[in-house]
């Protein structure tokens, strides 16, 4: 085929209906949306909410998963542009982990150590770390779909974007209903949780997002 | 300076062409395509390749230019964009032709800034290209890119919506483009 024949097909299809943006925000929509009710159809929020947001625990929880599900969205909307910098927000990441650290340091200077295996372990451990990959599922599903039409440098690393920011949009909803509030159990199970599907996104972007 | 302006110029045509403006689409690919023509050509007479597989390069690195190009912003400047993804489609199409090579962003950068003459070989019959098409898009295909017939006309001829053959021609570029990535493998 000619260039030339080539240039002119290209160019009868020259309008761009969805921008890559566009396609990522309405997969962080619909994926947090779906998450979101599917969390209030099946086992709701905590029973006591209202005054368990008011105790630091469980503040601090629901401030760390909102502030990591921000910034790895902040991440995910730009992973996609091959001509972005990930450097700057990437190391914006470390603050949720940092204050993650600190908070851990606190616990355990206020809890004697006797308690601290109980802690960690928490009444829900197991259905944690199945909830929040289950809430995960749709937001997962719907960025992988957008950053199809993404022109990422690093398809792998795209991919395990997509993986922390749809974890993290469903650790901040599952923490509505965990019953478990100490930062020891936050990092020990959440984390897992968000470390399993993260690596679920990394392998399969890096099959799915080369282009 | 000159430069400069030259990217300024395809910046608001390729911002056109994402509103709709085909003949503002037209020039850009038109202006970029001597620039990515000049890269392929010495890279692969660096491995004594023939014209026709730089042109074939050239073909590749345009699809993924129009495939990609809604991950552009266009409130960034165009420059950097698409530099790395020539760079990216430029390595990944020389490679599956099992030609592994460097090319330092610095020279992409460079070439897109000189001034090229306009020559043109192909290479890939068009023919043998349409075979692998299926029917609706092979049909359109023809008639747009041979038969050099618009939108319209086209739609008029195969008895179909002009949405239609939008949806049709767009799913074709894909094809071509997968078609190309196959090809070489």
């Amino acid at each position: 085929m000619k260039t030339d024949d080539l240039i002119r097909l290209m160019a009868e299809d020259a309008p761009v209906r969805f921008p890559l943006g566009r396609r990522v925000g309405l997969a962080l929509g619909i994926g947090t949306v779906v998450a979101a009710v599917l969390l209030l159809a099946t086992v709701g929020l905590r029973p006591n909410i209202a005054a368990a947001l008011e105790t630091l625990r469980v503040a601090f929880k629901v401030t760390l998963t909102l502030l990591l599900a921000v910034t790895a969205i902040c991440l995910v909307l730009r992973v996609g542009r091959p001509d972005a910098s990930l450097k700057p927000i990437g190391l914006c990441l470390l603050i949720p982990l940092a204050l993650l650290i600190l908070a851990m340091g606190l616990e355990l200077t206020a809890v004697p150590s006797a308690e601290w295996s109980s802690r960690l372990v928490g009444v829900h451990a197991a259905f944690c770390v199945f909830c929040i990959p289950v809430l995960s599922l749709a937001p997962l599903f719907g960025l992988l779909a957008a950053l199809k039409h993404g022109a990422p440098s690093n398809p792998g690393l795209a991919g395990a974007s997509a993986g922390l920011a749809a974890s993290a949009i469903a650790a901040a909803i599952y923490a509505w209903h965990c019953p478990d509030d100490s930062p020891l159990f936050v990092a020990t199970w959440y984390g897992l949780a968000v470390c399993l599907v993260t690596a679920t996104g990394y392998g399969v972007g890096r099959r799915m997002l080369r282009w | 300076m000159k430069h400069f302006a030259r990217e300024q110029q395809w910046a608001d045509w390729l911002r056109a062409a994402m509103a709709g403006d085909q003949q503002a689409y037209q020039r850009f690919l038109v202006a970029v395509t001597p620039h990515l023509r000049a890269m392929a050509r010495r890279r692969c007479d660096q491995f004594g390749a023939p014209k026709g597989e730089a042109e074939d390069v050239v073909q590749d690195v345009l699809l993924a230019i129009h495939l990609k190009r809604g991950t552009w912003d266009p409130s960034r400047p165009l420059g950097p964009w698409l530099t790395v993804v020539v760079r990216n489609k430029l390595i990944d199409s020389l490679r599956r032709r099992g030609r592994h090579v460097e090319v330092p962003i610095e020279d992409v950068a460079a070439t897109l800034a000189e001034e090229t003459g306009a020559d043109t070989t192909d290479h890939m019959d068009a023919e043998r290209l349409l075979e692998q098409l299926k029917d609706p898009q092979r049909d359109i295909v023809r008639s747009i890119s041979l038969n050099g017939a618009g939108v319209r006309e086209t739609a008029a001829r195969l008895n179909m919506s002009e949405g239609a053959v939008r949806v049709t021609l767009h799913r074709a570029l894909k094809a071509l483009a997968a078609i190309y990535r196959s090809d070489m493998q």
